[in-house]
């Protein structure tokens, strides 16, 4: 039967090994997909903007993008392409409550700069390479 | 028990439910503007609602853990704690950077990033914090007589959850680096060191509550938290599937997170086997139940939920939607919430002597709040799998998928509201306790 110190052999070694693991292709991921995937030479002062305004106005905190976020409103990663700049501009500085179907977005009042600044930053993120994600819907009808 | 320190402990798990209540009426908030009611809408937008709900439950859950701590490690070590004075500062210095965090989420306030939102400076605060609170943690052990495999478990996972938060400091450009980092905080928190100190929790209830031999516990504790590292650590990669970096992460990530529950499901098994094992019948019946209850929900809400939608298959659908809500609150009620609160059911009798071992009103606490965290999970797992299908299958557009699914936001608040009568139960059950004394520790004064 295993004993203690066995056990502890187990826990300390599978630690240090998938650990080690882990660092080389979080290391792999970080050298080689990221300029790859993610169009780095694109970053540019207005999109780095974007994601400040994105981040200090917890967008996140209701939407997401690449997935992640809250699941009270759009996914966005694909903002750019569903609906393009005339519309999000529309939204982004509305001074009035933003309510599709009911649902209200915090009347933000972006101005004209800010506003571009914002699409400028989901246009970068709609053309990072996400592995097929968002998928396409499947089904037909 | 027998340390005066382990006092302070009572402060903390007090603090830790009030919070508790709080994230609970946050709670409400989303729920009902799911189902269309955003009255608050004006003072506490949703976005405000869920940094406080998600926030809160971190705060409360770390308070829960570091209250247990100061409890246990006097007891493992055999030394009292080192400053009482600077745990309890350190208790009121976390909640005044809680409650600043909190008004900052209702003035616009913060730095958006799911789980992470406190603002920079902030951070810094709690970094001072966690560090005081390791320093006394650490120097207990150090001074203490005895040095056993639960006490240095739990502190290692003490350690590197305090060590793991500095990465998700750091400011990048690029989203995918920062969600890259981000979740090396989120995920290896709760899928990693959160299990060591849960682990050691476990460990340390399972030895008092059934007396069962302390060597055979802790040789399982090894194997325990051996496979949540084994699995966990490269079980991040389910987090990397589809933010910006390569395929690689799609096998090792479906692979080692399929394996994820294995930990669990040891835990559980654990758990019930040390209590059948046990000889001796502790009198303190709802410490045993909420104790085998987290053994066994955390399996189901940690383990099974999140392996049902954790391969790149699935969760290319399901990834970003109300499917993630269901796996979440169930595995963190299930996994942490239950742990801090098999450790508050365990503790409070002897630390204030009131001997409420087993009390209808405790009784109803736990089947309440365990049922209405089931029925919010079925809830939340109808209209995720609703939206999965109406949203990413058949292609109908987000708010009208919304509207769909919008009744099943009545019965998650009918169950949320038998869960919350339960944790008010539960609140009652700790005020009937009283204040904790020296005379039920044991100290002559």
């Amino acid at each position: 039967m295993l004993s203690k110190s066995q056990a502890r052999t187990f826990f300390l070694g599978g630690t240090i090994v998938t650990f080690a693991i882990f660092l080389g292709l979080s290391w792999n991921s970080l050298s080689n997909d990221v300029p790859k995937q993610t169009n780095p030479q694109n970053l540019t002062d207005q999109v780095i903007r974007g994601k400040h305004l994105w981040e200090s106005n917890n967008c996140m905190g209701c939407h997401t993008i690449f997935g992640e976020g809250a699941y009270y409103a759009p996914e966005l990663t694909k903002v750019f392409e569903r609906r393009g700049e005339g519309y999000m501009k529309a939204v982004l500085t509305s001074k009035q409550p933003w309510a599709p179907r009911g649902r209200k977005m915090v009347a933000y009042g972006f101005t004209d700069e800010e506003a571009s600044d914002l699409i400028k930053f989901f246009k970068w993120i709609g053309e990072v390479d996400l592995n097929g994600f968002p998928p396409k819907p499947d089904v037909k009808r | 028990m027998k340390y005066a320190s382990q006092k302070v402990a009572y402060w903390f798990f007090a603090s830790a439910i009030l919070l508790l209540s709080l994230q609970i009426v946050y709670g409400f908030i989303m729920g009902f503007a799911h189902l269309g009611y955003d009255g608050w809408h004006s003072v506490i937008p949703f976005n405000t609602a869920r940094a406080v709900h998600t926030n809160l439950l971190v705060v409360w859950i770390l308070l829960g853990f570091m209250g247990s701590a100061y409890y246990i490690i006097p007891e493992e070590a055999q030394h009292e704690l080192v400053s009482v004075k600077l745990a309890y500062i350190q208790l009121i210095s976390f909640l005044a950077v809680g409650v600043t965090a909190i008004v900052g989420y209702h003035l616009n306030y913060w730095e958006g990033r799911k789980f992470l939102e406190i603002p920079r400076p902030l951070d810094w605060l709690v970094v001072i914090n966690v560090l005081t609170f390791l320093g006394i943690i650490l120097a207990t052990l150090y001074k203490g007589k005895k040095r056993t495999t639960t006490s240095l478990v739990m502190t290692m996972g003490l350690v590197f959850a305090a060590l793991l938060y500095l990465p998700g400091m750091i400011w990048f450009d690029n989203q995918t680096m920062d969600s890259f980092f981000r979740w090396w905080v989120v995920h290896l928190w709760v899928e990693g060191v959160w299990e060591l100190i849960m682990g050691g929790i476990l460990a340390f209830l399972l030895i008092k509550l059934t007396g069962v031999d302390r060597e055979v516990i802790e040789k399982w504790l090894y194997v325990i938290v051996g496979l949540t590292f084994l699995s966990g650590i490269l079980g991040t990669g389910h987090h990397y599937y589809y933010i910006g970096v390569g395929k690689i992460w799609l096998i090792v990530g479906g692979i080692f997170s399929m394996l994820e529950p294995l930990a669990f499901l040891a835990m559980a098994l654990f758990a019930v086997g040390m209590y059948r094992k046990g000889e001796k019948k502790h009198p303190n019946k709802l410490a045993l139940y909420w104790t085998l209850g987290t053994a066994i929900l955390s399996f189901v809400g940690a383990g099974l939920l999140g392996m049902a939608h954790t391969l790149p298959q699935v969760n290319m659908y399901t990834h970003g939607t109300l499917v993630t809500a269901m796996h979440g609150h169930l595995a963190f009620w299930g996994a942490y919430g239950m742990i801090v609160f098999s450790f508050i059911t365990f503790a409070m009798p002897n630390l204030t002597g009131r001997k409420l071992y087993d009390t209808a009103i405790g009784q109803l606490a736990y089947w309440l709040t365990n049922v209405g965290m089931i029925g919010m999970t079925i809830a939340f797992g109808v209209a995720g799998v609703a939206q999965v299908y109406l949203e990413r299958k058949v292609g109908l557009e987000f708010g009208a998928v919304q509207q769909e699914i919008e009744v099943h936001f009545f019965i998650l608040i009918l169950t949320a509201s038998m869960f919350a009568t339960g944790i008010l139960l539960f609140i009652y059950e700790f005020f009937r306790f009283g204040k904790p004394n020296n005379e039920a520790i044991g100290i002559e004064e």
